[in-house]
Order: structure tokens, then C-alpha cells, then sequence
């Protein structure tokens, strides 16, 4: 027999002005390989077609469909119901504005921070169709690719005890990228540039510490490493700024 | 409703969208995207294995040149591709990726010395060379004569994109994500736009532009089954067949990639047999070699996918609970390789099929993949039938794959074609006057809101539109996969009329207030289903085998009658068949049609003198 899972689904559509936040109960039969993916659709589908969620790639992939999962920050697609016990509590993420039940707009947040840490390569160099391309070490080119490998799901954000109370922390996606770029022998930044950045109560030195980024993170990058890396950087930086004067 | 003026329109915010998007900024166009994700949740990012461009820096990619590309991209085409597009693409290809690395993409680099790699299950040494130290590398895929597929790790299309999106970003390019184009703003002549519905509000927005561009991806989510993310939904092609004269070329070529895992229908990459991984049956033995004998595991897509499936016919298949299924065996290739440059697709197997495939086989089937077919363009990019209406990437038939598109070319497609298009568009809107006609603006809006309220009062009928996407898509899936047949496919479009009239009556269950996803949906079941009908009926009428699309009734390649583009369109809303014209596949032929070395079968040629058939 395969079990009954009960899901308690935050409700809230904010463009319907009957709509007030509360939880709806669902009821569904478990089957084989069965992912929040395919119950969350077999509700829409199949008990109410008005549920809001979001997914895209449904392979772990894109980042669309971060959730609180039983409490706990987690993309929906790669999360398996077998894992999870015959009660199941789905909210939305918090620390990005609901759109609506189970979606929220991690889009215009995470535009926002692309423009703080202006996340692309600094260069006054120009690109020259005929010339080869700059070599680089492949080992330099893969560690740059693991800090890349983010997905911006938003979930370490989520988690975050800093974030929770602080609207204006950057969180360890940013500083991530921070550090993505830090390390790219093609961004001509200085460590001063950074720290103009990042050298504040709003980046690095907002930290507390707790890491539950590192634990929800579903790519599991090594944030606690660069969060210590950069806090290192950036007050050696600081350090080096104060003696200059 | 909000007008929003925009010297250039791009709908879809992936790699086709964005690169254009970066030329039409860098040009001092104002230039937005509108996108259904936020940008980086495009199905690019989905995109494993990486990019084909004939740098030839590794010494398995030793003498490659674009020469050597254009030539494998036609013989993959199965001469079904427009072979001036095709050397377009091939001599820009090397470039755009220099272009990337400048960007800001940590391309893997050559790594001077000897290292073994695998071919067959077997292992074999190479030894890169000191002066080609750093440079940009490349890995093996199907259909190539050389090793000729950029990468990174198996993040190739996830890389890419956040450095494309980073670009635009820093060149001032909006990206309007969470909105869903549903209708274009046109005349008969000259596209001025388009209507869009806020995934936020559910609000209409009318986008006025100078310059239109479709680069939506494909639809492979009118199949069933499929590797495609649920947002290639041909959302944006609905809108495209709905002007009546936009056609969709080649639409029967649908790609069906060897590799889908089951059940979930994720893709693992190419890269994976082309770093050595085989293909095992029901005994655990290889077949590949015994059907091809060169290429084995690495022939072009619709060749392994046709002897998969021939094999599972002959009763080779592992049978399971989600049907039959063949695997998928990366074993020997060893940890270090595994978890590091297959790292997604050690993934995928322990998150969503609970198997290490360290130690484990992969259960793997043939998966609806690619779509060839699209908004017909020239090779500028520009749509047939509407000035001011643009188009690349997998959205659009430009047409450099034909029947078949090789693994790592589309992914490169997305960036050489968005950047030749990007630079026409500015071409364009630079030496081009547009008259915006507000009534013609007024009337589309209005036509979209009646359309809305139609579904939400149920006036149609009230037709359930996930039932009608369902029968749909089992419809496709039954009569239009990878081998057809004219009674299957002629009780294909038969049962998709009957769903075509059954989306004409959907109605909605729940209010449609906000960012209703039902609404949604039921706001392009009509045209995904004429979608279906298109390729159904197009594949009805192609009375040869070619590439991916096969006739068991009609085996043999025809070169003296089919070496042609199908161009169907759309042309009254109410008709119940699409209108069928034909051009032809290319007009410069620099490699006539021939053998493609692999997937052997019976060709007429084009100087056979009997006349043409049926």
C-alpha cells in the first residue's frame, strides 16, 4: 500500500482582494520516484488549477523552484517525497516578494545584486576578432567555474539569519560572486575595488557566521571557505587602508 | 493597459535573446527582453555539454577548420540544411567563442602532456601539445570528424548564460522577466510588437517596438514525454502562427535525443559517450558497433536513436515499470572523471534516480530533445512574411540543421546566430522609418482581453485544458515519433483535429484573477495543438526518410523529390489544417547531396529521371 500524503500549501493570491494568507490541506496517493515536482502539478491538475508555483528546468538545474520544504530551504524538483514524512509543508521563500501561494520574484532581487557588485568582467582591454584568445590555466579556469556553478536559487538568501533581519544584506550569493570574480585573472579590479563593495556591515562583515547557507545550498558550493576567504581578504584590506591613511 | 516603448523587442531572455539583445544595446538601441524566468532560468542553462568551433586546439581536434565543420554540420543535416546559413555559422563559430572567453566564460583549457581517454569502452593515450598550452579545448560528440565541442565541465550552457546575462546587465539591457508574450501587434506587413501578460499581476502590457525578435526556444512540451524545461512550451510560436502569415519551416524534423533517463525524462549529456561512455542491452552487452560499425555510440542523434529503438524492438529493451528502456554505462570512466567533468550528470543519477552511476548503469530511451523546425527566416534572421519580425535559435528554422542537428552545434547556434542577427536587427531599426498605428495596437489589445474573458467566463464551453494538452501530446507521442508510418500518422491528425476543436471550447475552473496558471495555459492550447497538427501533417506528407524524420513506408533519402523545406502556415484562425507550401532546402550547394557515413540507407537521387511521386 502506498501512503496518503497530507500537504498543508500556503494560499495567498495578493491580486485577489477576497484572497487572505492561510494554509489548504491536499491529500494525495504516493507513487513510485515521486518528486514535489510531479505532486505539486498532480494537484494543479488534478484538485485545484488556481496553485501557483514555479518550475522550469525540474532537474536541479535552473534554480526557479526554492521553497521551504518542511522548514527547510530546498529546491522542490530533486526533493524526493520518499524522503520526506506523510506530512509535507510547503511555503514560499521568504526574504523575496510573493507573487502568489508557492511563487515568489527572485528575478528583481537578484538584477538588484548584479548591479552592487556589478557582476561582470572589468577590462580596458578590447576584443580583437583575429587575435587568439588569452590563455589561461585550465586549473584557474575550474576553480572559477565551481564558484560559477551557483544557480541563484535563492535559498542560502532564505536561510540566511542576517538576511532575515536585515533588508539591505547582500548574502552569500553576492559575496560569492564576489569572490567568483576575484579570483578571474580577467577582472581588472583591485582587492581596494572589492572592498569598496563588499567592506561593509551590508557584505562581508554583516556575516554572523551561522552558515545555514552552506547547509541549504543545493549545489553545494563552499561558501563557508569563501565567506572565511573573504573576510581574511577584505580585512587585511582594510587593514592595509588605514596605515595608508 | 501600460505601453511601453522600446527601440528593440526581444522575447526570450536566454542565449539567442540576450547575445542579439547586446548587439542592439551596444548600438545605443533601448532593448528589452521579455522572458517568462528570470533570464538565467532559461533552458540554455540546461545545455550540458557544449559548444562545436573549429578551433582545433586540442590534438584530437588537430587540422580542424571550418571547413571540416561545415562539412559535418550538412552531412548531419542530412542535406536537409540551407548550406549558405551553414558556412555562416561554421566560419563565425570560432570567433564568438573568443568573443565568450573575453566575456568572461572559464572555458576549459589544454593541458599540455599525455592523458588516456576512452572510445568504445576502450582505453587509448593522447599527448597535448606544449604550444597549444591554455588555449580553449574541446571534447568529443557525435557526427564530428574532429574533436570539436567547447566546454565547461558539464555546465557548458549554464556558464554561458550568466556570463551573457552579465553583459547585459552591464550594457543597460532590461530584462521584463515573469511576462509572457501572447499576442504579435501587426498588420499583414510589418510586426510592431507584441501583447504581453504579467506572470506577477496577470496584467496585459502592450510592448511597442521597432524591431521584434522570437527567441523562445523550442516546444518539445507538446510531447509527452520530453528533455525540454516546462517553460518550451511554444507559447511565443502560438502567437507567431496566429498572424496567418508567418510560416514555421520543417516542422516534422524533431530530434530525439539518445539519452533521456527514465522515468523523469532528464537528459544526460552526449558528453558522456563522448568521453567514452557506451550503450548496453538487456545482456549488458554493446550493440552500437554491430549497427555502425565506425562511428558505434558516436553517429549523429537520429541514427544511435534509431537503432535504440530497433533494438528494443528486436527485444533487447530492459523492460521496467515506465516501459522499456536500454543503458547507459559510464562505469570505467572512474570517479575523478565522473564527479568532476560529468559532475550534472553524477547528479541527476543520485538526486532523482537514486543510482551512482560510478558504480551503476544508467537507464536510458530516446527523448523528444530538439525542435529543427521554427519561424522560418532568411539567413539575416529575418522572418518570411513581416518586416520588423526576427528570429533565432532553437525558436527558428534560419536554417542551419535540417533534418538532423548535431549535438553541440545548437548550443553554439544560440550565440554565432544571435550575434549575426543581433548586428541585422540594428541594421534594420538604423535604416528603417516604422509608423505605429494606434488603432492596430487598441484592436490587439482588445481581441487579447476578449480572449481572456472568454476563458474565464467559460462562454466556449468549459473543456478542462490540461485533459486537452494531455490528448495532445499522447496523440504526438504516438503517431509522430521516431518511426512513422501514413496510417499512423493520418490517425495522428485525425485525433488532433478532434483536440483542436475540443481547445476551441476550454474554459476556465478557477476565477483567473492574478498570475492564474490555468490561464496561462488555456491561452495557448489552441495554438500549440495547430503546432502539433503542423508537424503531424507536414510529416504526413514528406513521403521519404530523411535525418530524424522516418517513414517505414518510404525508407529511402528522395534528393529528387524532397530536397526541399516544408513551410507550413496557419493562414484563417479557424481552418483545421495548416496550408503546406515547399522551397528549396538550399539554394548554394557547396557539398551536393551524398553518404553520410553513418545511418546507411537507400538514397534516390536527385538525377534518378523517374517523375515525381504521389
Amino acid at each position: 500500500m502506498s501512503r496518503l500524503l497530507k500537504f498543508n500549501i500556503f494560499r495567498y493570491n495578493p491580486q485577489d482582494e477576497a484572497s487572505v494568507p492561510h494554509m489548504d490541506e491536499f491529500v494525495l496517493e504516493e507513487t513510485d520516484a515521486m518528486t514535489l515536482f510531479i505532486a505539486l502539478n498532480r494537484i494543479r491538475e488534478e484538485q485545484d488549477a488556481s496553485l501557483q508555483f514555479d518550475f522550469c528546468c525540474r532537474a536541479g538545474i535552473c534554480g526557479a523552484c526554492g521553497m521551504v520544504i518542511n522548514g527547510r530551504p530546498g529546491l522542490a524538483c530533486h526533493t524526493k517525497t520518499r524522503d520526506l514524512p506523510g506530512e509535507i509543508t510547503l511555503l514560499p521563500l521568504p526574504v523575496f516578494k510573493l507573487v502568489g501561494d508557492l511563487s515568489v520574484d527572485t528575478g528583481t532581487w537578484f538584477r538588484e545584486m548584479y548591479n552592487k557588485t556589478e557582476s561582470w568582467i572589468h577590462t580596458n582591454k578590447v576584443f580583437d576578432e583575429n587575435a587568439l584568445e588569452e590563455r589561461m590555466d585550465n586549473d584557474v579556469a575550474e576553480s572559477i567555474y565551481e564558484l560559477d556553478r551557483c544557480i541563484e536559487c535563492g535559498c542560502c538568501v532564505s536561510a540566511c539569519g542576517t538576511a532575515r533581519i536585515r533588508e539591505d544584506f547582500m548574502g552569500a550569493v553576492a559575496l560569492n560572486r564576489i569572490g567568483r570574480f576575484l579570483i578571474d585573472p580577467r577582472d581588472q579590479r583591485t582587492e581596494r575595488d572589492y572592498y569598496e563593495i563588499i567592506g561593509n556591515d551590508m557584505g562581508i562583515f554583516g556575516c554572523m557566521g551561522l552558515l545555514a547557507c552552506e547547509d541549504v545550498c543545493p549545489k553545494h558550493l563552499p561558501l563557508q571557505n569563501q565567506l572565511g576567504f573573504l573576510r581574511r581578504k577584505m580585512g587585511i584590506t582594510a587593514i592595509k587602508t588605514l596605515f595608508k591613511g | 493597459m501600460q505601453t511601453i516603448y522600446t527601440d528593440v523587442l526581444v522575447i526570450g531572455a536566454g542565449l539567442a535573446g540576450e547575445r542579439a539583445a547586446i548587439e542592439a544595446a551596444q548600438a545605443g538601441n533601448s532593448t528589452i527582453c521579455l522572458s517568462i524566468v528570470p533570464a538565467r532560468r532559461s533552458h540554455s542553462s540546461a545545455a550540458q555539454g557544449g559548444m562545436q568551433a573549429a578551433l582545433g586546439n586540442s590534438c584530437m581536434g588537430d587540422g580542424d577548420c571550418p571547413d571540416v565543420h561545415f562539412e559535418d554540420t550538412v552531412k548531419g543535416s542530412d542535406w536537409g540544411c540551407d548550406q549558405e546559413v551553414a558556412r555562416l555559422f561554421a566560419d563565425r563559430a570560432p570567433i564568438e567563442m573568443r568573443q565568450l572567453a573575453h566575456w568572461g566564460v572559464p572555458w576549459n583549457r589544454v593541458v599540455p602532456g599525455k592523458s588516456n581517454y576512452f572510445k568504445g569502452g576502450q582505453q587509448f593515450e593522447k599527448e597535448e601539445r606544449e604550444d597549444k598550452a591554455g588555449l580553449i579545448t574541446s571534447r568529443a560528440f557525435g557526427g564530428t570528424a574532429k574533436r570539436r565541442t567547447c566546454y565547461v565541465s558539464d555546465g557548458t550552457g549554464h556558464a554561458v548564460l550568466f556570463t551573457v546575462d552579465n553583459v547585459c546587465a552591464q550594457k543597460g539591457v532590461e530584462v521584463h522577466d515573469k511576462t509572457e508574450a501572447i499576442a504579435l501587434i501587426h498588420d499583414g506587413e510589418t510586426c510592431f510588437g507584441a501583447i504581453a501578460r504579467s506572470l506577477r499581476t496577470g496584467e496585459l502590457f502592450a510592448y511597442i517596438a521597432k524591431a521584434t525578435m522570437v527567441a523562445s526556444g523550442g516546444f518539445g512540451r507538446i510531447y509527452p514525454n520530453t528533455t525540454n524545461a516546462v517553460i518550451c512550451d511554444g507559447s511565443a510560436h502560438t502567437a507567431v502562427l496566429e498572424t496567418g502569415v508567418v510560416p514555421m519551416g520543417n516542422m516534422e524534423a524533431v530530434q530525439f535525443h539518445p539519452t533521456g533517463i527514465v522515468p523523469t525524462d532528464i537528459l544526460v549529456t552526449e558528453g558522456c559517450r563522448g568521453d567514452g561512455g557506451t550503450l548496453l542491452d538487456v545482456n549488458e552487452e554493446r550493440f552500437m558497433h554491430k549497427y555502425e560499425p565506425e562511428k558505434a555510440e558516436l553517429a549523429s542523434r537520429d541514427v544511435v536513436s534509431r537503432w535504440m529503438t530497433h533494438h528494443m524492438r528486436e527485444g533487447f529493451g530492459v523492460k521496467s515499470a515506465y516501459g522499456e528502456h536500454l543503458w547507459l554505462d559510464i562505469r570505467h570512466l572512474g570517479e575523478k572523471h565522473i564527479t568532476g567533468k560529468l559532475r550534472e550528470v553524477y547528479e541527476i543519477c543520485t538526486s532523482f534516480l537514486g543510482i551512482d552511476p560510478i558504480h551503476q548503469l544508467i537507464p536510458v530511451r530516446p527523448t523528444q530533445h530538439y525542435s529543427m523546425g521554427g519561424i522560418r527566416t532568411d539567413k539575416d534572421g529575418a522572418a518570411y512574411g513581416l518586416k520588423g519580425l526576427f528570429s533565432a535559435g532553437e525558436a527558428s528554422c534560419w536554417d542551419m540543421h535540417g533534418f538532423n542537428r548535431l549535438g553541440g552545434n545548437s548550443l553554439a547556434e544560440t550565440v554565432v546566430a544571435g550575434g549575426i542577427v543581433g548586428r541585422k536587427i540594428v541594421e534594420y531599426v538604423e535604416g528603417t522609418e516604422v509608423l505605429f498605428n494606434s488603432r492596430i495596437i487598441d484592436e490587439t489589445a482588445a481581441a487579447q482581453k476578449e480572449r481572456i474573458d472568454s476563458l474565464v467566463s467559460g462562454r466556449n464551453g468549459k473543456e478542462n485544458v490540461y485533459k486537452v494538452r494531455a490528448d495532445m501530446q499522447n496523440a504526438l507521442h504516438k503517431g509522430a515519433n521516431i518511426f512513422r508510418t501514413e496510417e499512423g500518422l493520418q490517425e495522428c491528425v485525425d485525433s488532433l483535429q478532434k483536440v483542436l476543436e475540443r481547445a476551441r471550447t476550454v474554459g476556465l475552473r478557477t476565477n483567473g484573477i492574478g498570475a492564474n496558471p490555468e490561464l496561462a495555459a488555456a491561452l495557448k492550447i489552441e495554438g500549440q495543438v495547430k503546432l502539433a497538427l503542423m508537424i503531424a501533417y507536414g510529416a504526413l506528407q514528406r513521403t521519404e526518410s530523411r535525418g530524424s524524420h522516418n517513414r517505414e513506408d518510404y525508407p529511402a533519402r528522395n534528393d529528387r523529390d524532397w530536397l526541399v523545406r516544408t513551410l507550413a502556415y496557419w493562414k484563417n484562425t479557424d481552418d483545421m489544417l495548416p496550408t503546406l507550401e515547399y522551397e528549396p532546402a538550399t539554394k548554394t550547394v557547396e557539398i551536393p547531396p551524398g553518404d553520410r557515413g553513418y545511418g546507411k540507407m537507400a538514397v534516390i537521387s536527385a538525377d534518378d529521371s523517374e517523375g515525381k511521386e504521389g
